[in-house]
């Protein structure tokens, strides 16, 4: 007796070790991310007055988009901060200009172009800085004995603008509104998350009624013989299938039989629905199977044929737990990246893809390109972006439980 | 208790201007054979009760009088059972209105987890019998009058009717049955799942029906039986051994095991 409650008490305690060593697993690795990726949500601007000379970039309040578009606004950047901070030499010089990002002359252009009235004024702006000047300023600044990339006179120059107010950090909009980019302080997530939304908009339209109407037949329709068992048994082990075989049947069919353009939502989303599939598949078949036999025969005693017993009272019943399984499928979907990898999501795009024909990436994928990049920068951004990937799964997975609670019914 | 060999059912399981009839009826569960070579009349506008131990058969016979086994893909039937005198197995006949012609009560109440309303007029929405939603309206009064819910239910025609009694719930179903105005009702132990208070209502019930329908009930209880049924088959291991009128079979049984099991040496 007494050797059986110690068995019990030392199996609680197991299983509570287990249970911490998980949280503690969680906890740390959020920890790690959020410790991270929360600076990517904020970024380094130098505010200052320029003087947009109408003389220098040979324009006027009439000048059209493309004028000025072609202007020299860097031109006009370089010389103000040269005239501000004095910089003695040319090696300084081009210290000077590398601290200013090459999306500051597009904020001018931008601003110029919706307005061109500020043609001749002197309007203070919040230019992006350098993702270097930005990691110093976030991480480095007053460290002692720390290996920076800024040098002794660039550091001067910083202090004195931070005394004067011009180094400042804001909330980094660009993170959500930008594409992906070679420079750390102008890339962004939007053309992932547009991809992404793509390639899961696709991925849902494909795989539910697929995967329903495939469950319906299953379950309700198909004759119990030796081919069903083998379809069965096959869709069980394709939901086993390693995702990046995926992408290479997928590269194989789609890409090189069919034709579709490589790197875009649709060709991820077909790739992704017969990833899917299986999931919906299994989950639709475990929710028809849940509505009881007594529903069923009470709509046959009434004379109810059997498509109408399927689609009156079968599916409402069955479908909370298909569309559970949807949204887990699709959140399965939402972090796949080694199926997209095979047909070339991996590209470089910098382009917020418009339809499902364009060339895009999606999230996680955008997270493996940026976290193979050498600029620390880009290693935050990365964890940035794990957390806005996080978010969704976070929110889909919430929703999918909100919808089981909310249409579960009791019989 | 093996099966009797070439047993003749004793008593009169045939009458004069049958509803339904059932000639040398079998029935396979796959290789398994659950009910031998019973004949059988249901006579318009009476009770039967259909009673025997577990296993008897006695619900598998039920189910073929709607072709409710049709549902199960290994069970087949054979024999000749006709309704009105058309073969109800002919491959020409559809068992949808059939099936709207002779209904069926289960054993646990199913209502659908739809509003009480739309419980009864599911099957006339199907079966096409309303042509307005004022028809409509009527058909599901009636037929919750009919099954004695109207007084109890009339307030909340639009709550959802597993919210009721499973009392109320089986005259539910009922009502259900009622509402499609079948020919036959088929009762599978309707009131095995009730309290006692509950069972009177519905025995109450069928009595009443009986004026309307013909109704053939399987009963564990054998009070049951004898309260609401006018004549009684007692099955014993797929057989059916005696069927007589009600009071005789509870009385003066001609068959030994049909004494052994209502004298309750078994079943």
């Amino acid at each position: 007796m007494k050797r059986r409650r110690s068995a019990e008490k030392r199996f609680r305690v197991y299983g509570l070790i287990s249970v911490l060593f998980g949280l503690l697993c969680l906890v740390v690795l959020f920890g790690d991310i959020l410790s991270k990726g929360l600076a990517a949500f904020s970024q380094t601007v130098i505010r200052t007055e320029v003087v947009l000379d109408a003389d220098y970039l040979g324009l006027n309040k009439n000048s059209s988009s493309d004028e000025i578009r072609a202007a020299n606004f860097e031109g006009l950047l370089k010389n103000h901060f040269k005239e501000m901070v004095q910089p003695d030499g040319r090696k300084e010089r081009r210290q000077l200009y590398s601290m200013i990002s090459a999306g500051a002359a597009w904020q001018l252009i931008e601003a110029v172009q919706a307005n061109p009235g500020l043609i001749g004024q002197a309007v203070t702006f919040d230019l992006i800085a350098d993702d270097d000047v930005d990691q110093w300023l976030k991480h480095d600044r007053g460290v002692e004995g720390i290996n920076t990339r800024m040098s002794e006179v660039q550091i001067a120059w910083m202090e004195s603008w931070i005394e004067q107010g011009m180094l400042t950090t804001r909330f980094n909009t660009l993170f959500f509104t930008n594409g992906d980019s070679r420079e750390p302080e102008l890339a962004g997530i939007h053309g992932a998350i547009k991809g992404t939304f793509l390639t899961l908009l696709v991925t849902f339209l494909l795989s539910f009624p697929i995967g329903v109407a495939a469950a319906i037949y299953l379950e309700e329709f198909a004759p119990k013989n030796r081919i069903t068992e083998i379809v069965e048994i096959n869709i069980n082990n394709l939901a086993a299938v390693p995702s990046i075989t995926f992408g290479l049947l997928g590269l194989a069919i789609f890409i090189n039989i069919f034709g579709v353009s490589r790197s875009t939502p649709l060709v991820g989303g077909l790739v992704l629905t017969l990833m899917t599939l299986p999931t919906i598949i299994i989950s639709g078949r475990a929710a028809i199977k849940a509505v009881p036999p007594s529903i069923r025969e009470a709509a046959f005693g009434l004379g109810a044929s059997k498509v109408q017993v399927v689609f009156h009272h079968v599916l409402p019943l069955a479908l909370p737990g298909m569309l559970t399984g949807t949204i887990i499928g699709m959140a399965q979907a939402l972090g796949e990246t080694a199926p997209l990898l095979m047909i070339g999501m991996i590209a470089f795009v910098v382009d917020v893809p418009g339809f499902i024909n364009d060339p895009s990436t999606v999230l996680p994928v955008q997270i493996f390109l940026w976290s193979d990049s050498p600029e620390r920068a880009f290693t935050e951004r990365t964890s940035g972006a794990i957390i806005v990937l996080l978010g969704f799964l976070v929110v889909m997975n919430t929703a999918a439980v909100m919808l089981r609670r909310r249409l579960e019914r009791r019989w | 208790m093996s099966i009797i060999e070439n047993h003749t059912t004793c008593g009169s399981p045939l009458v004069e201007s049958p509803k339904l009839t059932a000639r040398n009826v079998g029935v396979f569960y796959g290789e398994k054979q659950a009910i031998f070579d019973v004949s059988l009349d249901i006579g318009s506008n009476e009770v039967i009760a259909l009673i025997g131990p577990s296993g008897c058969g006695k619900s598998t016979f039920l189910r073929c009088l709607n072709r409710m086994n049709d549902t199960i893909d290994i069970c087949s039937v054979t024999g000749k059972i006709e309704l009105d005198n058309e073969d109800i197995y002919d491959p020409k006949v559809d068992v949808v209105p059939l099936r709207a012609r002779v209904g069926m009560v289960f054993q646990k109440p199913n209502p659908f987890p739809k509003s009480i309303y739309d419980n009864i007029a599911y099957g006339p929405r199907i079966h096409g019998l309303a042509h307005s939603r004022v028809d409509l309206d009527e058909i599901v009064e009636k037929s919750l009058q009919r099954a004695g819910l109207w007084n109890e239910v009339k307030d909340r025609l639009h709550a959802p009717g597993t919210g009721l009694s499973g009392g109320q719930q089986q005259r539910l179903c009922i009502a259900r049955t009622i509402a499609v105005d079948p020919e036959v009702i088929l009762m599978d132990e309707p009131c095995s799942a009730l309290d006692p208070i509950a069972t009177a209502k519905i025995e109450e019930l069928i009595d009443e029906l009986r004026e309307n329908y013909t109704i053939a009930i399987v009963t564990h209880s054998m009070q049951q039986a004898a309260r609401v049924s006018q004549r009684t088959a007692y099955f014993h291991m797929g057989q059916l051994i005696e069927v007589n009128p009600t009071d005789q079979v509870f009385t003066t049984p001609e068959h030994s095991l049909t004494e052994a099991y209502i004298t309750g040496r078994f079943g």
